[in-house]
C-alpha cells in the first residue's frame, strides 16, 4: 500500500504496574483503511486505541499520528486529538448540554469556528446520523442507539483524519446495535480512516480492510476478512470465533 | 422527593392505631404539666370549677381537651391536598411560636423605635459582610478543590494544611487570630475586613471539600471525552465538568450560605456593627433585651428564607437536562 500512513505504531509496550498490557504491538493505518481489532476482554484492544490519542501513555515503543510522535512530555497533544475522533462505549455525551451543543461545542472552543459556522456543520452531521430533529433535545431524553450516534456526530463535526470506536455498540440493546452500525458503515463507504474495536464481526466481514485478533497484549493474527474468517491459522483465533460465531 | 411506591398505602394520620397513639400520648403530656393557672384551664372553668382547686380532675379534663382538638386539627389536615397540607402546618408552627413569643410580653414600641436603625446599620453590615465573604469563600474552595484533586505534591500540600487548619480550628478562634494576630506581623486591619477574611477562609476551606466531592462524582468518561476532543484542562473544568458539579454542589453549598450568614455574628466579637452587635448593644440600656434579640433573630430567619428560596429555583434550574 502506498497511501500515506496515519497512525504508525512501532514496537509498542505498556504496562499497568507489574501488568504488561501491550506487548510489542506493531500496527501502520494507512489513509481511507478501515481496520478492525476484535479479540478477547482484556486482551489490549482498548488500550491499543486508547493509545492513538493518548488517552493512555505507552513506556516503550513508538506511536506516531499524522506526524507527531506521541511520547514524553508532549506541547501539542490537543492538536493530535482534535484530528482523531474518538467514539466511547458508553457514548459519553456532555449531559448539560443540548445535542446540538454537543455538536458545536469541539468546533467553537477548540478550532475557534465561529457559531453560526459551527451550528451549520452540527446540523449537516446530524442530518447525516439521520436525528438532525434531535438537536435541541437533551443526550438522556434519546435512546441509546441515538446517544451513540449523535456521539459519532459530534466527532465528526471536528472533521477528524481518523475515526477510533472503542466497542460502540456493546452497550446498546440488540435493536439498536444495527442502526449505529449503518452510521458506521456510512462513513466508512465514504471513505473515513477507521480503527474499530468491535465483536460485530458481520460489521467486520462487510467493512474491513484488515481485521486484527489480539490476545494477552499481542497481535496474534492479522489479515483481510476473506483470510481471517475463512481459514484463520492460530488456534487461539479459531478458539475466539468459533465461541463467539457460535450463536 | 423520596420515591413513591405505587402500593397506595392509606394516610398515616387516619390510622386507627396512630391517632389512638397521638390521643394518648398528647393526654399524658398534658396531664404531667400542671395548666392550672394558664387561660386555657379559665376557659375550662365551667367544667371544671375553680382551676386551682380541680386537682386531678382538672389535669385529666385539660389535657383531654388538649388532645381532642389537637388529634381532630391533625385528622383534619390528613383531608386537605398536599400543598394546603404543608400550608396550614406552617403556619400553625409559626402561630404557637409567636403564642410563644408573646409570653415574653415584649414592648412593641420600643422594637418599633430601633427597627430601622437595627436594619439600616445591622442587617446591611451583616448582608455585606456575608456577601462578599460568600464571593471570595467560593472562588477559594474552587482553587482548593482543583489544589486537593492535583497531581502536585506542593498545591496538594498548601490545600490540605489549608482546610485542615481552617476546620480545625473554632471560627470566633480565626477572628481573634487575624483581628488580633496580624498587626503582630505588621499589618494592622480593621474590624470588617479581618471578619471578612476570616469567614472567607474559613467558609473556602469547608467548601473545598464540598467543590471536591463535587467534582470527583462525575464520571471519568466526561474527561476522556473532553480531553480527546482536544479540550485543554482549563476549559475541561469551566465547561463540562462544573456545570456537571454544580447541581451536586448547590445543596450543601446553600447550607454553608445560610450557615456563614449567621455565623457572621461572630463578627461582633471585634466591634462590628452588625446585626448581632446592635441586637446586644441597643436593649442594653433600658434593659429591653428580649425586644431587641427576638427581632434580629426573625431578621436572621427571613434572610435564610430568602437564601434557601434562592437555592431551590437554582435547583430547578439546573433539573432541567434530567427531565425525560
Amino acid at each position: 500500500m502506498s497511501a500515506q500512513a496515519i497512525i504508525e505504531a512501532r514496537a509498542v509496550s505498556k504496562w499497568y504496574g507489574q501488568f504488561h498490557a501491550l506487548k510489542d504491538i506493531n500496527l501502520t493505518v494507512h489513509k481511507g483503511e478501515r481496520i478492525v481489532i476484535c479479540g478477547p476482554s482484556g486482551s489490549g484492544k482498548s488500550t491499543l486505541i486508547r493509545c492513538f490519542n493518548r488517552l493512555e501513555a505507552h513506556q516503550e515503543g513508538e506511536i506516531v499520528v499524522n506526524g507527531v510522535a506521541l511520547h514524553g512530555r508532549m506541547s501539542n497533544v490537543a492538536a493530535v486529538r482534535s484530528n482523531v475522533g474518538m467514539v466511547f462505549q458508553h457514548f459519553n455525551l456532555f449531559p448539560h448540554m443540548t445535542v446540538l451543543m454537543n455538536c458545536m461545542a469541539g468546533p467553537m472552543w477548540v478550532k475557534g469556528v465561529s457559531a453560526t459556522e459551527a451550528r451549520r456543520t452540527a446540523l449537516q452531521f446530524l442530518e447525516r446520523v439521520r436525528i438532525p430533529e434531535q438537536a435541541n433535545k437533551f443526550p438522556v431524553q434519546l435512546s441509546g442507539g441515538q446517544q451513540q450516534r449523535v456521539a459519532i456526530a459530534r466527532s465528526l463535526c471536528m472533521k477528524p483524519d481518523v475515526m477510533l470506536f472503542d466497542e460502540p455498540t456493546s452497550a446498546l440493546d440488540p435493536e439498536m446495535v444495527s442502526e449505529v452500525l449503518e452510521t458506521m458503515t456510512g462513513l466508512a463507504r465514504d471513505g473515513m480512516t477507521m480503527v474499530c474495536v468491535t465483536h460485530e464481526m458481520g460489521f467486520a466481514r462487510a467493512v474491513a480492510d484488515r481485521v486484527l485478533f489480539m490476545d494477552a497484549g499481542q497481535i496474534v493474527e492479522e489479515g483481510t476478512p476473506d483470510a481471517f474468517f475463512g481459514n484463520p491459522r492460530h488456534d487461539r483465533t479459531k478458539l475466539f470465533l468459533s465461541q463467539i460465531l457460535k450463536h | 422527593m423520596l420515591y413513591p411506591d405505587t402500593v397506595e398505602a392509606e394516610v398515616l394520620v387516619h390510622k386507627p392505631w396512630f391517632v389512638a397513639t397521638m390521643f394518648g400520648v398528647v393526654l399524658l403530656v398534658f396531664m404531667a404539666f400542671n395548666l392550672s393557672g394558664t387561660g386555657f384551664a379559665e376557659l375550662m372553668r365551667p367544667v371544671i370549677g375553680e382551676p386551682s382547686t380541680s386537682g386531678l380532675y382538672g389535669r385529666f379534663a385539660i389535657g383531654f381537651a388538649i388532645a381532642v382538638i389537637f388529634t381532630l386539627n391533625v385528622v383534619l389536615i390528613g383531608f386537605a391536598p398536599l400543598k394546603l397540607q404543608i400550608g396550614i402546618v406552617w403556619l400553625e408552627l409559626l402561630l404557637l411560636f409567636i403564642a410563644f413569643f408573646e409570653t415574653f410580653h415584649l414592648s412593641l414600641p420600643f422594637i418599633r423605635e430601633k427597627l430601622p436603625f437595627l436594619i439600616s446599620q445591622g442587617v446591611v453590615t451583616t448582608l455585606y459582610v456575608s456577601a462578599i465573604s460568600i464571593v471570595i469563600a467560593s472562588v477559594v474552595a474552587v482553587a482548593g478543590a482543583v489544589a486537593k484533586l492535583s497531581s502536585n505534591g506542593f498545591a496538594y500540600a498548601i490545600a490540605s494544611f489549608y482546610t485542615s487548619f481552617f476546620r480545625g480550628l473554632p471560627l470566633l478562634m480565626q477572628v481573634y487570630l487575624i483581628y488580633l494576630g496580624l498587626p503582630q506581623l505588621g499589618f494592622v486591619i480593621n474590624a470588617v475586613p479581618a471578619g471578612i477574611l476570616a469567614l472567607s477562609l474559613c467558609y473556602g476551606a469547608y467548601m473545598t471539600e464540598i467543590f471536591r466531592s463535587g467534582i470527583q462524582s462525575i464520571d471519568r468518561g466526561q474527561w476522556e471525552a473532553s480531553r480527546s476532543m482536544g479540550f485543554g484542562f482549563a476549559l475541561t473544568m469551566r465547561r463540562i465538568i462544573l456545570p456537571q458539579a454544580l447541581p451536586v454542589i448547590i445543596p450543601p453549598t446553600g447550607n454553608q450560605f445560610i450557615s456563614m450568614l449567621k455565623d457572621s455574628s461572630l463578627v461582633s466579637v471585634i466591634g462590628v456593627w452588625e446585626l448581632m452587635f446592635l441586637a446586644r448593644t441597643l436593649g442594653q440600656k433600658t434593659f429591653q433585651h428580649m425586644e431587641m434579640l427576638i427581632s434580629a433573630a426573625m431578621i436572621y430567619w427571613m434572610l435564610s428564607i430568602c437564601l434557601e428560596l434562592i437555592q431551590s429555583r437554582i435547583e430547578r434550574h439546573y433539573a432541567r437536562s434530567k427531565v425525560r
